[in-house]
């Protein structure tokens, strides 16, 4: 700070305290940062639901003998492999990111949410190594250790991201430290780990991987069964992924209803936004579509007193509405509504088919399973649930704003104001553009090789792509 | 010794890691480069996909944890670092990319046209990114870095400078050494036509590097008088001597053919450089641009100032304990398991899947 005080010695571009991003600037640092994350989040999902989904495969593999279940595992870890190098990748990306776009959210707050980045940095480097071992260890462990190995993967994913979401938690929830004239002093990094929000944030997460992950590995095997390959193969391809996802969807909506009451009891703004309430109203009514202009929501279907239902379980309880802050302290109305609808309206028609699906099983139906509809519907979860996973996630993110910690730091003086961050998002863009194109490829080649049945120890000495 | 110091030698420990695993990928990525045309350069290839495939994830890990246990433990030096150095960092970030999808698809192409793709997309990225690193550490020794509650420094020329330019070069001619002294043992075990090459390219890159450190000493002496200062004290002075002294003894113990024992050495002479850095830089972690005299106590940028609350450090010291002690047999099963052979009952159908 001291030569600070000197500015004579120093060219007039260091002294920048004052200085401020340019709004293209700042829309360029938040697209990439969506756009990054966005990204991730879908690979990190299959990173935390795969193993557990894969460990299962073998498992059966082992108590039935059914060489099916075995060449799947085998299958499946070698995607695993691919996703999880290549979300090793863009996860290193956002760590650079934090600084790199929000250096005046890091170096004040950096400290406050460094404990749960270390032990996921732990985590993740414990689910590499097991994961190498399982990947590597199918012929030089015996079947049960090699099983076992792949343990240390499912909990450490799981463990890697209840950090990561408590994190983000901590942004909707900043607990654990005290501003003494605009210094974090006295933080209690425990605090802020395990704060309000830490706990449905980051089951709803956790949910959500595995929904993610089940209906998608599902979707790819619903449309080979679509595509007439209606052998054993692939209805196990089918039905255990699914089966994952359809369990969580029910305990989705219990779990997305506990969120929804902890956005209502901490973050009345943000329940607001989602439900396009600009006033504050007893007995509010629930709205379903509409477009929020001029200050208020037109032409969206209200279903009287349905909101405080659901939000404090009173049909007249009162829910606060966007007038109770100053107007640029709201999120844009439009993105949240309707990222929360879509995130529901999805949610909800994977239940539908998820129901269906444990009908059928009740009553014994087999002959659902292989119906074209049902199958068309089945392959259509997939997408739904990564739509599910982005919009609820843009839900979250936006519905926060103009707050990148909610009540404290305002996102906009929490960019770098380095020039030239409009610059850097095209770079990423088309970056992430040939890794998708080329994640896609690797992906399709691993599902287009044909499964050859072999004997119980069938070897992969040739390695794999990653790790 | 404070909490603080802990956590900043356990950080310089994750960068060090990074620096001798991470940095022998990156070096592997410049043989790659030059190992020539498609056909005869194949072998070489082999080996060096053979070396780094199942390891440089893991090796990656050190630097995320170099970049968490930073702006956990000093949030607003990694804040500043993040916010001047925003372009050698995004470049860093690419090239890491580039690095991992290239190496990782042209494992998997089938055609010879897109494996050269991938192939050339991991070997530029691996020469660029380490350079990328070394101007970044070069502008942060050289004072051109503030910390984030004075500003941001600038865009450009904190890291486009003569010692930057030093660093950066010293940076990718240590990952090339480094990696040639590591091919030479495994082209021992794999490939033992290669070790003639390999051991070569050893000794030129340790050669060559000993002429960039040379010729990096007299740009830091012009550059950033102040840094130059303060690395002929006697701990950084007798670092910089203990990495020439390794330096020079790696070269008669590869001229001897001694290939595990020089290993150590090359990693010690790349390991000292570092060391002698921090040792040099020491108490600050952000030094001033005007010189070290006259700012200690209270610049910003001295240790105790910066460091996060003590109960962060705490907690963050606990958790790295209990994460080694988890990692520490985790690595070494790791390990342990890639030297057992594929157990032979199933040798004889290993074209199972494919």
């Amino acid at each position: 700070m001291e030569y600070l005080l000197s500015p004579s010695l120093l060219p007039p571009s260091v002294s920048v305290l004052a200085e401020a991003a340019t709004p293209g600037d700042f829309a360029a640092a938040r697209t990439q940062m969506a756009f990054s994350l966005g990204w991730h989040i879908i690979i990190a999902s299959f990173g935390v639901a795969m193993p557990a989904i894969t460990l299962f495969m073998e498992w059966r593999g082992h108590r039935t003998g059914d060489v099916h279940y075995r060449l799947l595992a085998r299958r499946w870890a070698r995607a695993m492999g691919v996703l999880f190098a290549v979300g090793a990748v863009s996860g290193t990306i956002l760590s650079f990111e934090m600084g790199l776009l929000w250096p005046g959210l890091m170096g004040t707050y950096g400290e406050a949410i460094g404990l749960p980045f270390t032990l996921e940095g732990f985590a993740f480097f414990i689910e590499a190594i097991f994961l190498g071992i399982y990947l590597y260890g199918w012929d030089r462990l015996s079947p049960r250790v090699h099983l076992l190995s792949g343990v240390p993967v499912l909990i450490a994913g799981i463990a890697g991201t209840f950090c990561v979401v408590s994190a983000n938690a901590w942004m909707n929830q900043p607990k654990g430290f005290d501003l003494v004239d605009g210094k974090v002093v006295g933080v209690d990094p425990w605090g802020a780990m395990f704060n309000r929000a830490t706990g449905p944030q980051s089951v709803h997460m956790m949910v959500a991987a595995f929904m993610v992950t089940g209906f998608c590995i599902a979707s790819v095997y619903a449309i080979g069964m679509l595509r007439g390959r209606n052998d054993r193969y692939h209805r196990l391809g089918f039905l255990v992924p699914f089966t994952f996802a359809a369990v969580m969807a029910p305990v989705q909506v219990g779990v997305g209803d506990w969120a929804a009451h902890y956005v209502a009891d901490y973050q009345p703004v943000k329940l607001a936004a989602m439900e396009g309430l600009y006033r504050t109203e007893k007995g509010a009514p629930l709205h379903v579509g509409g477009v929020a202009i001029d200050g208020e929501l037109r032409y969206a279907i209200e279903i009287p007193n349905a909101l405080s239902l659901l939000a404090h379980w009173n049909p007249n309880a009162e829910i606060a509405g966007l007038n109770t802050v100053p107007a640029d302290q709201r999120p844009p109305v439009n993105i949240v509504h309707w990222s929360f609808q879509l995130m529901v309206g999805a949610g909800f028609a994977m239940l539908a088919v998820a129901a269906a699906f444990g009908f059928a099983w009740w009553r014994r139906r087999r002959g659902w399973l292989t119906n074209r509809w049902f199958l068309r519907a089945a392959a259509l979860c997939g997408p739904a649930a990564v739509l599910a996973l982005e919009a609820g996630w843009t839900t979250t993110e936006t519905g926060r704003q103009p707050w990148v910690v909610y009540g404290v730091l305002r996102t906009h003086d929490a960019v770098n104001t380095a020039p030239g961050l409009r610059a850097g998002l095209v770079v990423i863009l088309v970056v992430y553009t040939l890794l998708t194109v080329a994640t896609a490829y690797v992906l399709r080649r691993l599902a287009r090789d044909k499964p050859v049945p072999a004997a119980p120890q069938e070897s992969d000495v040739e390695t794999f792509p990653v790790p | 010794m404070t909490a603080a110091d802990l956590l900043l030698g356990v950080l310089f420990l994750a960068l060090t890691s990074y620096a001798l695993f991470g940095g022998a990928d990156f070096g592997a990525g410049f043989w790659d480069l030059f190992a020539g045309r498609a056909r005869t350069g194949s072998p070489q290839r082999r080996l060096i996909e053979h070396a780094i495939g199942p390891v440089w994830e893991a090796n990656h890990v050190w630097l995320i944890f170099t970049i968490v246990l930073l702006w956990t433990g000093f949030p607003t030096v990694f804040a500043g670092v993040a916010a001047t150095m925003y372009i050698p960092l995004t470049a860093a970030a690419l090239g890491i990319i580039g690095r991992g999808a290239g190496f990782a698809f042209r494992k998997t192409s089938a055609t010879l046209a897109r494996q050269r793709l991938f192939g050339a997309g991991f070997a530029f990225s691996s020469l660029v990114t380490p350079f990328f690193f070394g101007a970044v550490a070069g502008g942060i020794a050289s004072g051109r870095v503030p910390p984030w509650t004075a500003g941001r420094g600038a865009v450009l020329t904190s890291w486009w400078n003569p010692t930057s330019v030093a660093t950066g070069a010293l940076a990718v001619g240590g990952c090339a050494y480094l990696a040639a002294v590591f091919l030479t043992f495994d082209a021992q075990r794999e490939a033992p036509a290669l070790v003639p090459t390999f051991r070569r390219r050893a000794l030129w890159a340790g050669a060559g590097v000993g002429v960039l450190a040379a010729a990096g000493l007299l740009t830091v002496r012009a550059d950033a008088g102040g840094l130059a200062d303060r690395l002929w004290r006697p701990l950084p002075a007798s670092l910089i001597a203990l990495s020439a002294v390794a330096g020079l003894a790696s070269i008669a113990l590869l001229a001897l053919g001694r290939y595990v024992a020089v290993r150590l050495t090359g990693a010690i002479a790349v390991a000292a450089v570092l060391w002698g850095w921090a040792a040099a830089q020491y108490p600050y972690l952000l030094p001033p641009r005007a010189g070290y005299s006259g700012y200690s106590g209270s610049a910003g940028s001295v240790l105790q100032d910066v460091a996060a609350t003590p109960a962060v450090m705490r907690a963050t010291l606990w958790a790295v304990l209990v994460g080694v002690a988890i990692l520490t047999p985790s690595l070494w099963w790791l390990y342990r398991l890639f030297q057992t052979p594929v157990r032979p009952s199933s040798a004889t159908d290993a074209d199972g899947e494919r």
